[in-house]
């Protein structure tokens, strides 16, 4: 069991509330598990400043200022370095996929858990409630945000392990669930050259995804692919920048419900991750049908 | 005082109450264990209860075990009126996973839609789900009579034991996979059958089965020749001397 929300949010007027709405929804998951969680929060303007490209770090130790010292010669421009509870974000005005490459390089026991124009991703090992609170989540401003609680199956329980799996620009992925068919996508995946952080089977589906894209596929016939390739349970929320995707495995017992106001569409694991929502009195809601992919765009 | 007696009017005590009163508990203000306890109290003085503000939590009004009519204003989550024994449970919204799962008698009545494994293994009763209800619906059901106003998922009545199941709308795929004696009626299209299940003639003591149960649901204008009955092929849980090589 994990637990999975995501929120996109359709009316500006609500881009203020993103984290305090999202930090609701993630805590009320903490039963589903309780013994890591993380967030990726597009659009928030401290995390992820307009014109700079972010990358998020975890780092035991990791001195800041040296390493913005340290980036702002490798990548020639300013860099910032901003911490939000154990997670660290490089800010500069340079492409995210060279600023990521250029924090790897300095700083190679480093784990990078995301990068993009407009994405920040916090996580870690512990009580989603206290994670939230470490983070500053109810703050956070944004358009969409998803969050995972998770209890842990497939792999250690780590901060590599816990999700948002963010391994592609501004991608982000969140999994209830287990894929069992992932060590023989992983040494394809591998033999085509993509590394790994992690011996976690979401990581292998994030991968996967962040594959298709790079190939050119949009995330409907991404997440088509994963559903042909993939053997597994698995309900995922699968987000870029413009974009929020949901899609059930063939047997679908893995739980989802989605809501839709005009203002927002909201997906979690439970209908009860909601009832904090502004308007889902009136919301549509639904659980989405096996293998069909859901995807709403800004 | 007491949060849950906290809506009854502060000057009259709860002990007081004529069977014709109704009791409000409100899950806003009391704990999920608080309401069961009052709902399961013996000695709660009252027939009819009303929960508010449920807010998608599980377990609402599980357990029920004497005649009373318990309505939940709004959605509910996971295992809602499980286990029921004689009470008549109304859900004024959706239910979660499971909702009258192995549920022994009495009935229970959702507004809006279920969830997947909606009357799960349940024994007896009447659940009527008057939206669509999700996957399994009925799953292992060992004679609960289930109506579903609209249309159910994949894998409804997988290994159905005993029990009549009535949907209005569609299936989908795989009806009645290895199903043993329970009754399938469906009004609309079956997306596929599961292995062993076929579909069969409607006798008039179908109609008149049929038409009970839809009576019984509040769709007593349907008309049940457009329905269709569904059952096992008894070809698979009999002992079959050809397959005496798999064993």
């Amino acid at each position: 069991m994990c637990g999975i929300v995501g929120l996109h949010l359709r009316n500006p007027d609500l881009h203020p509330r993103l984290g305090e709405l999202l930090t609701g929804m993630l805590c009320e998951m903490e039963d589903r598990g309780a013994d890591s969680a993380g967030v990726a929060v597009y659009g928030d303007p401290t995390w992820a400043p307009p014109g700079t490209a972010t990358v998020s770090v975890l780092a035991d130790g990791l001195d800041a200022p040296a390493l913005a010292e340290e980036l702002a010669a490798a990548v020639g421009g300013s860099v910032d370095v901003t911490t939000a509870g154990p997670t660290l974000l490089v800010h500069a005005a340079v492409d995210a996929s060279t600023l990521a490459a250029a924090v790897r390089a300095a700083a190679p026991d480093a784990l990078v858990i995301g990068f993009g124009e407009d994405l920040a991703v916090l996580k870690g090992v512990g009580r989603p409630r206290d994670l939230a609170a470490a983070f500053g989540l109810p703050a956070a401003q944004g358009w969409q945000g998803v969050g995972h609680t998770r209890m842990a199956t497939e792999s250690a329980v780590t901060p590599a392990g816990s999700h948002p799996y963010a391994v592609g620009p501004d991608q982000c992925m969140v999994h209830n669930g287990s894929f069992h068919n992932y060590p023989t996508i992983r040494r394809e995946l591998e033999a085509r050259g993509v590394r790994f952080d992690s011996a976690n089977d979401t990581e292998v589906g994030a991968r996967f995804v962040a594959q298709c894209l790079e190939d050119g596929l949009d995330v409907e016939t991404a997440l088509k692919e994963l559903c042909r390739t993939f053997d597994g349970f698995y309900t995922l929320l699968v987000s870029n920048r413009d974009s929020f995707a949901v899609v059930r495995d063939a047997i679908a017992c893995k739980p989802a419900v989605v809501a839709e106001t005009d203002d927002w569409v909201a997906m979690a694991s439970e209908y009860r991750a909601l009832v904090g929502l502004p308007g889902i009195e009136s919301a549509r809601l639904f659980e989405p049908e096996p293998e069909r992919i859901y995807a709403w765009t800004r | 005082m007491d949060p849950l007696t906290a809506t009854l009017s502060p000057t009259r005590d709860p002990k007081d109450l004529s069977m014709t009163d109704t009791l409000e508990l409100d899950l806003a203000v009391s704990t999920l264990r608080e309401v069961n306890a009052r709902l399961h109290d013996p000695d709660l003085g009252v027939d009819d209860v009303v929960v508010t503000h449920p807010a998608g939590r599980h377990s609402v009004a599980v357990g029920l075990n004497r005649p009373m009519t318990v309505t939940v204003k709004g959605h509910v989550g996971y295992y809602a009126a499980g286990m029921n024994q004689s009470a008549d449970v109304v859900v004024e919204g959706n239910a979660g996973v499971g909702v009258a799962e192995n549920m022994m008698s009495g009935s229970v009545w959702v507004k809006g839609s279920a969830s997947q494994s909606a009357g799960a293994t349940a024994h007896g009763g009447l659940l009527v789900v008057e939206g669509d209800a999700a996957a399994r619906c009925g799953i292992s059901m060992k004679g609960v009579d289930i109506v579903v106003g609209g249309s159910i998922g994949h894998m409804s009545a997988f290994m159905a034991q005993a029990g009549r199941l009535v949907v209005r709308g569609d299936a989908s795929d795989a009806l009645g996979d290895s199903i043993y004696e329970a009754r399938i009626y469906v009004r609309g299209a079956v997306a596929s059958l599961g292995a062993d299940c076929v579909a069969k003639e409607m006798r008039p003591e179908h109609h008149e089965e049929l038409a009970t149960l839809l009576k019984s649901a509040g769709y007593e204008d349907d008309d049940t020749h457009a329905y269709t009955r569904y059952g096992s092929a008894r070809s698979l849980y009999h002992f079959h001397v050809d397959n005496t090589s798999a064993y």
